[in-house]
This record gives structure tokens, sequence and C-alpha cells, in this order.
């Protein structure tokens, strides 16, 4: 279906509400070539562009700029008026992993035992997942699916070693279309000494001395310490023969890329001590960390920049750790860190609350963190602590194109994404949400 | 946090609190304001760029462009910032000490959250620096007839008798569909309780009703009798169970009802019609958008969320298109938090509805001030910006629709409660203040470790609590040690 490009702008809207129609609709058999003109365009790498030109080809930003050409035979979208954005990245999610929370047969985000290094979210996200084109209609075009990562597991465990989290896009037939990256990093629910606990059985809290606690801890630690070192010695042994010399172990060879510092471990931490607890091990391990959660990173903050430990934080419209903690504590926390030199992302830790992103993002503008900086916490630096800056965060030539096209700044509530291409292809906004919204407005009085 | 079960969660986070000081409590005498320069948003009568409001005995005495302020009056310059009527949370669970649910049975119309409130919750502080001033304070969602109800102010630094709001009808909490037919947990050692259906739970409500109005028409004999001049009449045993329904069939008592199916929303309003009550609010009501026109047409209020879904089947078709779709057709719909922390943005969610649904910048804002009024009976006194009314209001930095408004005042009657930069200068002294206590905790600790073997510490023995607490508003001169309650 090609089109010249002066005819662009309506013939495109009518491939776009085509695609609507269909709820299967994720990747239309439509041009491979778009180019979005007269667009204010935020590339995140320099200066924005007032009046510009993004060009997408075969699934790539082909060209961005002030005065580019629109290649022949591109599908032109008139920009005038609009703006264009990278998609925002959602770094910390538990998505096509968990469909309806309250029904364990839909969830298979948390896998039974403490130490599973060996597990994969790409194996089961589920590209079928409600959930998907719920989010991508909110403008996060891509996320990292994190196993043990939290949201409700009836199983109720959290694996010290949750596995290994991908990252993909939030359109396509398979994940074979969907996946940017299948093994992005390595998950550890850092040991606590916990001496509280809610019991969801009974309703009650539960506690217990803190002696008791922390043997629990350091029988723990001791534990990861020891798959630690035991995967350094099976990492040296593959280094120094081939498979057939000795007997493979599956949950070791996953770790093998974890002790060579190749693939970064995700340490979900919250509370000071744990995170200081967790900074010293991957420090003495030499492995490569990134902290999740960190709702008191500000209290070591100094450690973090010194030791370039980057953070995922989670949303900051989450109440305080503490009784006596200030009121807006989490919320004033991106400021701090971005003052203090600390890399950060924020990321929604969930599923159906993941359109609320660039809420959590504009929030921690309001209390304080620059604008520019809000909006790369949920774009470039997400991608850029995970490794993944080479493909998704800016709008820069070669670059995957997961774009956006909105009528005004992506964070804002009222701001509604009028274009969305995933993957180069111009994808449809249509979901659950909308469709049930549109049956029951249609409803016949009774 | 995650939401799955809301009434676990709030359960879990009211267990973990621990009480502190109250703050004492401010002079009796309300001071004389002016709020100027301000972008008022009156919610009911339009809005006025650069107004003026006057408070007087805690009251709206004037508002327009200009007023008349007598010469003593406390000036706030509002010079770029926005004033809406204070926030009012259709379901909130703050203030509630200990658990919110009385879970062991079906009908557990005796339990009351009036009578466990309490003043020094955090959350109340939390909530009001969010701009909330209002909260319909409800019993948890685990019975199909739970506990009843009040209706609070969020009067931070008051004792807990303080807090209700005067002449608010009480209300009662109903629950439907999975939480009180109990699908998504058990209690150990307990064998699994009726209801277990939806069909069950109609029932339960309706055997309920049909004791409580054999009950009534027992009473009402007697009161004949008495009336008729006999004196040998013996009055019907009392029943607190059932005296709240009856309350509820006289119309005293307005009825909560937790939801979330189109079936069991037309079933309570049958059950209703059968034993001739109203239903006064459903809540979360996720599935109302399906039958709107029903609960239009019962003139029923729906008080929902703005975007939660998916955390058990029956949020499975959760729209954040509701609370817009629900308005056209009719209904009178409020959004709510259910939550401490959702409490605290209220505004924004609100916004919500102007993406998804179209509803209007004056339309959005009535989600959280005037409607949630009305479902509570107490729009004569809060819920818009009306002379006459009570000076509730709040202070943003920016037009409140918006992520990126910060609410830098919050009002009760005339009182200023939250002032976001007396909080932020206040925060070094608290932050002194925790250091030295816990210096002192740790003195008392070496002292008595030295001592060990002379005096054995007794089990159970208290220790000094005086935690520091943020200064609320005007009060933040006042000591945090000073205290009633």
């Amino acid at each position: 279906m090609r089109m010249a490009s002066m005819h662009g702008p309506t013939l495109v809207a009518a491939v776009f509400s085509l695609a609507g129609l269909s709820a299967a609709a994720q990747t239309p058999q439509a041009a491979t070539t778009y180019a979005i003109t007269h667009a204010k365009i935020f590339t995140l790498a320099g200066s924005t562009i007032d009046d510009g030109t993004l060009v997408i080809k075969d699934g790539k930003i082909a060209a961005v700029g002030a005065s580019v050409e629109v290649p022949a035979g591109a599908q032109v979208i008139d920009g005038k008026g609009l703006q264009v954005y990278p998609g925002l990245f959602d770094s910390v999610t538990q998505m096509g992993l968990s469909e309806i929370g309250a029904v364990s047969s839909t969830v298979d985000s948390s896998e039974t035992g403490n130490f599973n290094p060996d597990v994969v979210a790409a194996t089961a996200v589920s590209p079928s997942s409600e959930h998907i084109p719920v989010t991508r209609a909110s403008g996060i075009t891509e996320v990292l699916a994190v196993p043990a990562s939290g949201g409700f597991d009836s199983s109720g465990s959290r694996a010290i070693l949750g596995g290994q989290a991908s990252a993909f896009s939030l359109a396509g037939w398979t994940m074979n279309d969907m996946q940017i990256k299948r093994s992005v990093a390595m998950v550890i629910n850092f040991p606590i000494i916990q001496t509280r606990s809610f019991d969801v059985a009974t309703l009650s809290r539960k506690e217990r001395p803190y002696a008791e606690a922390k043997q629990e801890y350091e029988k723990n630690l001791n534990e990861l310490t020891e798959w630690i070192e035991r995967a350094r010695h099976y990492a040296q042994a593959i280094g120094h023969g081939g498979p057939s010399d000795f007997e493979r172990d599956v949950k070791l060879e996953a770790l093998a890329p974890v002790v060579r510092g190749q693939l970064p471990v995700l340490v979900f931490a919250d509370r000071a001590r744990d995170i200081r607890n967790a900074v010293e091990f991957c420090d003495k391990q030499k492995l490569k960390m990134i902290l999740a959660g960190g709702s008191e990173a500000y209290q070591v903050k100094e450690l973090l920049r010194s030791k370039n430990v980057p953070v995922i934080l989670r949303p900051v419209l989450t109440l305080p750790v503490d009784e006596d903690d200030p009121y807006d504590r989490l919320l004033n926390q991106p400021a701090e860190l971005a003052q203090a030199g600390v890399k950060f992302a924020i990321g929604s830790f969930d599923n159906s609350f993941a359109r609320r992103l660039g809420q959590n993002a504009a929030n921690a503008a309001a209390h304080g963190l620059s604008q520019d900086d809000a909006l790369k916490s949920v774009t470039l630096y997400p991608a850029q602590i995970l490794g993944l800056a080479d493909q998704i965060g800016t709008l820069e030539t070669g670059k995957l194109a997961n774009v956006i096209v909105t009528n005004g700044d992506p964070l804002e509530l009222t701001t509604d994404v009028k274009y969305l291409f995933i993957n180069g292809q111009l994808t449809s906004t249509d979901n659950r949400h909308k469709r049930l919204f549109e049956k029951y407005s249609n409803r016949p009085k009774p | 946090m995650n939401r799955p079960f809301r009434f676990v969660a709030v359960a879990a986070l009211v267990l973990l609190q621990t009480s502190c000081v109250t703050l004492a409590a401010p002079p009796d005498s309300s001071p004389v304001i002016v709020i100027q320069n301000a972008t008022i948003l009156t919610v009911t009568k339009g809005t006025i760029e650069r107004g003026s409001i006057l408070i007087k005995d805690g009251k709206i005495a004037e508002v327009g462009p200009t007023v008349k302020a007598p010469k003593d009056a406390t000036v706030i310059d509002a010079e770029g910032k926005f004033v809406t009527p204070g926030i009012i949370d259709c379901h909130s669970h703050i203030a509630i000490d200990g658990s919110v649910n009385e879970g062991s049975i079906s009908v557990s119309s005796i339990a009351n959250t009036a009578e466990v409130l309490n003043s020094d919750d955090i959350d109340i502080y939390r909530d009001l620096a969010g701009g909330v001033t209002t909260g319909n304070i409800l019993h948890g969602s685990a019975n199909s007839i739970g506990g009843q109800t009040v209706v609070i102010k969020l009067r931070w630094g008051q004792p807990a008798s303080k807090l209700p709001f005067e002449g608010a009808l009480p209300g009662i909490k109903f629950a439907l569909g999975e939480n009180p037919k109990r699908s998504n947990f058990g209690v150990p050692g307990q064998p699994k309780r009726y209801p277990a259906t939806r069909m069950g739970v109609e029932e339960t409500i309706r055997a309920a009703f049909t004791e409580a109005r054999d009950y009534k028409n027992a009473w009402d004999a007697y009161s004949k009798k008495v009336a008729s001049g006999d004196k040998k009449a013996l009055p019907p045993r009392r029943d607190l169970r059932l005296d709240p329904l009856v309350e509820v069939l006289e119309g005293k008592r307005y009825v909560h009802s937790h939801c979330y199916r189109e079936d069991e929303i037309l079933m309570l309003m049958r059950v209703a019609k059968e034993f001739g009550f109203k239903v006064r609010t459903f809540q979360h009501v996720l599935e109302g958008y399906k039958v709107a026109d029903e609960l239009a047409a019962a003139g029923v209020g729906a008080s929902t969320f703005s975007d939660w879904w998916a955390y058990k089947v029956e949020a499975y078709d959760a729209i954040p298109y509701s609370a817009a779709l629900m308005t056209r057709r009719g209904v009178l719909v409020s959004i709510n938090s259910d939550d401490a922390e959702e409490a605290t943005h209220l505004n924004q969610e609100a916004a919500k509805s102007m993406k998804f649904g179209g509803l209007t910048h004056d339309e959005a804002l009535k989600l959280v001030t005037i409607n949630p009024a009305i479902q509570l009976g107490i729009d004569k006194r809060v819920g818009s910006i009306e002379v006459g009314k009570d000076a509730d209001l709040v202070i943003y930095n920016h037009d409140p629709l918006s992520a990126y408004a910060v609410v830098q005042k919050t009002l009760i009657d005339g009182r200023v409660l939250f002032d976001r930069d007396k909080d932020i200068a206040g925060r070094a002294a608290l932050e002194k203040e925790k250091k030295d206590l816990l210096a002192r905790e740790k003195a008392a600790a070496k002292k008595s470790d030295e001592k060990k073997g002379e005096h054995a510490a007794k089990p159970g023995e208290k220790k000094p609590d005086e935690k520091a607490k943020p200064p609320s508003g005007d009060q933040a001169a006042i000591s945090t040690n000073g205290g009633a309650q």
C-alpha cells in the first residue's frame, strides 16, 4: 500500500483506523517507509528540533533533522502542531508474565525455589496479553519483563536468584518479532533482615526476634555467595575445556555471564542497610550492579555514585517507608539523586499501573527534577542503565523506530498519543479498554 | 505498592502502624484570612481569575474579584496559584486503629469505624498534604454486610472526638463479589464461610433485612403501645446488629456498597427495592459503565477508581473511561482512593477522565469535590467555593488537573492545617529531634546493659514512644510533645 507523499496525511489516517478495527492488528502490512513532517522533535540527543522531519525505514530511524528530504514513496504524517519523542521505556514490569494477579493460572512471574538463574522472562511472555495494547496506548513502546519482581504472586515467593529479565517491544505477532534482548539482567532479590512480615493467609502481622531474622539473612547470603563462587569456578572450567570435559549445569551456566561481568545483576533492595549490603556484596564479587527499588537510595547516594551503581526507582507515587519521613520523601528523591550525580530511571514495577509511568516522572519533575531528566528517566536513562542505548532511548539514525507522536508533553495526564510506531510499524492504539468504552457508549437506552 | 487486595493491604498498613504523641489542639478562635490574586476554581460558580476569598469563623465569607477584608486579616498571596475546594475522598481507610475488617462473620453491622478512630494516623497528615479535607472512613470489604462507617474531616492535630464531620449521616459498608465470598484467600483452620457465591451474597443480605424488618415491626408495635398509654408493654430485646439495618430502612443511614460486576450491581438495587431502602453509593463499581442507565434511573451514586484494573477477575473489564461514560449517562460520579497513597493525588486521578472519555475541566474537578459531597449528603457544607460554606480549601501551584500540580496549603474550617513551606522549613529541626531521641535511647540501652543482672527487664516493658512528626501548618510552632488523647 504505497502512496505519494502529497496525499500522505489523510491516507495514513485511513490506514491507521483500519488497523484499529481489528483487535489482533499489531503489525499491519503497510508501507515500510514513513516520514513525520513539520513536527517538534525531541530527539533526546542534542537539541530539540522545532520544525523537523523524522524518517522511518525498515523498522529503523533512517533520518531525523530540520532539513531532511521525504523519501519517494514514503507515507507522510503531517506533524504540524504535534510532538515526536522516543517511546517510553518501562524498565521494571511483569508484562506478559502476569495477566490477572489474583488468578494464579494467569501468572508466570515467580518460579518456585530460591535460586533460579536459568529461567528467562522472554520464554513466558504472552504476546496476546491484554496489558500490552493497553500499555502501549499510553506511549510506552518497550518494557523490561522482570521475573520474581513482585506484583501480586499467589505463591508469595520471591526467589533470591530470580532469573533473567528480557526487554521487548509492545507489538508483534510473536516474541521473535518483539524481543529487543532476551537476557538483559540477572534478578537478585537481595536477602534482608526481616523481623516483621504480613501474613496474607491469616491477615495478621508476624514478628520474630532479630537474632532469628539475622540468622536467616546470613544463611541466604551465604547461599547466594556460594552460587556466585561456584559459578565463577564453572566459568573458569568452561574457559579451559569443552562441555564434554565436565558435567554441565544449566543454572551455573546461566550465571557464567554474570561472574564474567557481561550480564549485570538487577538487585532489588529498598532500605538503606539492605542497599549498602548489596553494594558491598556486588563490589566484593565484582558483579555489575543495577539497583532496583531504592526507596532509601538517597541515604546512600554517595556510595552509589562512587561505586557507579545506577538505580531503577520504584514509582515516586509511593508513601514514605517510615512514619516520620517527610511526606514527599519519594517524590523528592529523583531530584536529590540527580543533584548527587547518581544515574537513575523510574519504573512502574507493575502491569496494570504501567500506564502511570509518565505520571510518575511528571510528579518527580513537579518536585524539583528537571523536565529533561524526567523525560529521560523513562526513555534514555533506562536504556543506558540496561545496556540497550545502542537500540532505543533516543531518536537517532539507526536506532529502533519505537516512536510516539503526541499532542503535548507525554508525561502529562491529558496528553494523547496520536501515532505510535513500534519496530517501525504504524501501530494501533486500540485496546480492550477502548473497545469496551465504544461498545457500552453505544448501548441503547433500556 | 501493588494493589491486588485492597482490604488486605490496608489492613497490613494499619497493623504496622505505631502510635505516637498527638499535637496540642489549636486555639478555639479561627483566624480571619484573605486569599488574594488566585485563580479560584469554585466548581459550581465558574472560575474567577485573580480573585479573592475572605474567610471568617471558619466559613467562606466572601468570594469575588475583590473582597472587603478587615485590616487585621492574615493575607495569603496566591499570585499565580490555584484555589479549589478541599478534596473529598468517598472511600478511605485512614485513621482507623487496627484492622479495617471484622472478618469473622458475614454480617458485621455491629462493628463501627467511628469507635476506633485514630487521630495520630500519619496518613491523615499525608492525605491532607495531598489536598484531602474530608474522608468517608469505611469498614473493609470482607463481609456481605460490613461495619458502620463515618465521615471525617482531616483535622490533623485534633483528638479523635473532633474528627467526625458534624451532622453527616453515618453509613454502612456492604460488599459484593469476590471479597465477601472469599474467592482469593482463605483463613487457615477455618472452614469455607457462607456465602461462597454471588447467589449466597444476595441471600445473606436478604436474610439480614428480613430479620431487620421483623425487628423494626416489633419496635414499631411497642412504640405504638407506649404511645397509646400501655404502661405494661415490654420493649423488644435490643439487637445491636440489626439496629443499623433498621436505620437503613428508615433512611437514617447510607449504604455504601463495594462491588465490581454489573450483575451484582443490579442485584443489590433489586434487593434494596424489595426492602424499600436506597443504595447511596456503589463503591469501585468498575463495571458501572455497563449499567449506567440503571444507576442513573435509580439515582444511585457511583464512586470509582480512575484507572485500576486486572488485579482480579472482577476487575478485568474495568476501563478508565468509566467515570466519563457514567457521567455522560447521568450518573452522579466520584473518584475515590481506597488507599492512603492514592488519596494524595486524587486531583490527578480526576484529570484522567478528561483524557479518557472527554469530560470538561469543570466536570473532572467535580469528581473529587462537589460530587462526593452530594454522595455523602454534605454538599450544603463543602464541595465548592461558595459564600457560607466551610472554608475547606486547597492552594495549588499549578492547575490541579495536572501531574505537575503540588499542594501548597490545605485549609479546614478556615485554619491552615498543611503548609508546604512550613513543613519543609521544619524538617531540619525534626531530624535533629529524631537524632537526639535516638541518642538518648542508645544511651539508655547502654545503661540498662550495664545494669544487667541487677534488674532483669520485665517482659513487655514499655519504651518511651516519642516519634517526631511533621508540623501541621499553623501549629508548627507548638511543641510536638504536648498532647491530648
